[in-house]
């Protein structure tokens, strides 16, 4: 297979989830979200309920991969941040040592800059959660759920 | 490449299915939806041009219910099935744990099939993925309609490694949810094994 499984703990869920709130306050943000490169929502802060995270994630995703693919063409690693800008709403997507996205909703309450200027920081610190994640994840019995997963397990899935 | 979190205690993996152009992946999907209890999907979303063929993906949140006390989601992806559209179908591609190969039976889309299947190894290879080694299953859609290839025909141009293959008739369901399963059970076997060695 190629590459290794995504897997959150516990202690990096939290931290994670508190760079997101910190993020969304000092940037003024509506929400901010995280999501893996392969459209996994990973956290989401701010005013969620109206919002379909899921379709979110799996398209900034897909917008994200086609990114890179025109990056690819042009012979440049990546092209780390994308902004849109709406009449009311606007978003701003960085892409996070590689691994994964940023993604922070704003409206005139906040300003580019600003956002720009706090997500520098924010990924600073998700960098150095993911660090450790990857490193935790190689650790044996890391994904216990897996292995104790039984036939039974598989075949009552279907049986429900 | 699944993704696991322990503190919302769920499973995710992603499936991609596959195959040439009007072969009925998005029909499959949209089966699925229309099919599937509220609580256990998300929307569907199709990325479509104005003609309706697929311009980027089709995308199905799905549960399927616990393992171990982890809920289980599965995210199903159609690639657009145009020969074209091929940087789109690789980009797809990336982090799948499994894979459909839906197959028109018409006789005269069997070249279309041979395409496909060869662009899916090859598109794999690129991500670092070999065919014959992940979870894969064959479907072998349109069996409603006139003008079709033998099944056994089918088998030995599309399937020789003999993968978990379905008759398909995606517009009124016939074996769709069977395949799904099939990839899923797949799925689920790989992340143990792979984790077992």
């Amino acid at each position: 297979m190629a590459g290794p499984d995504t897997v959150i703990f516990e202690e990096e869920f939290t931290k994670i989830n508190a760079v997101c709130d910190r993020l969304r306050g000092e940037a003024n943000a509506l929400v901010v979200f995280i999501v893996d490169k392969n459209g996994q929502l990973i956290s989401a802060s701010g005013e969620t309920e109206h919002l379909d995270t899921t379709s979110l994630a799996s398209l900034t995703a897909g917008n994200v991969a086609a990114t890179g693919g025109i990056a690819k063409l042009l012979k440049e690693k990546e092209f780390a941040t994308q902004f849109h800008e709406g009449e009311k709403a606007n978003i701003h997507i960085q892409i996070v040592g590689q691994r994964v996205i940023l993604v922070v909703i704003f409206d005139t309450r906040s300003s580019l800059g600003l956002v720009r200027l706090r997500v520098r920081k924010a990924a600073e610190e998700l960098n150095k959660v993911f660090d450790s994640l990857v490193e935790k994840a190689k650790k044996p019995g890391a994904m216990s759920v897996l292995e104790e997963i039984t036939d039974e397990d598989i075949e009552n899935l279907f049986n429900e | 490449m699944s993704f696991i979190n322990y503190s919302s205690r769920e499973i995710n993996c992603k499936i991609v299915y596959y195959g040439p152009g009007l072969c009925g992946k998005t029909t499959n999907l949209k089966y699925i939806f229309g099919n599937t209890a509220p609580d256990a999907k998300g929307k569907m979303i199709s990325l479509a041009t104005e003609t309706d063929r697929t311009l980027f993906f089709d995308f199905l949140p799905l549960s399927l219910g616990e393992i171990q006390g982890f809920r289980t989601r599965f995210h199903l992806y159609t690639v657009p099935g145009q020969v074209f559209y091929n940087a789109s179908r690789k980009l797809i591609l990336k982090g799948v744990d499994g894979v459909v190969f839906v197959a028109d039976s018409q006789i005269d889309r069997m070249e279309a099939n041979i395409e496909s299947l060869d662009n899916l190894r090859e598109n794999l290879a690129d991500q670092g993925y070999d065919l014959d080694r992940i979870p894969y299953v064959v479907q072998y859609n349109k069996r409603d309609l006139p003008e079709i290839a033998p099944v056994e025909e089918l088998r030995s141009l599309l399937n020789p490694g003999g993968v978990p293959e379905f008759e398909g008739e995606a517009t009124n369901g016939r074996g769709v949810f069977a395949t799904l399963k099939a990839i899923a059970k797949l799925v689920f076997m790989e992340l143990k094994r792979s984790r077992s060695t």
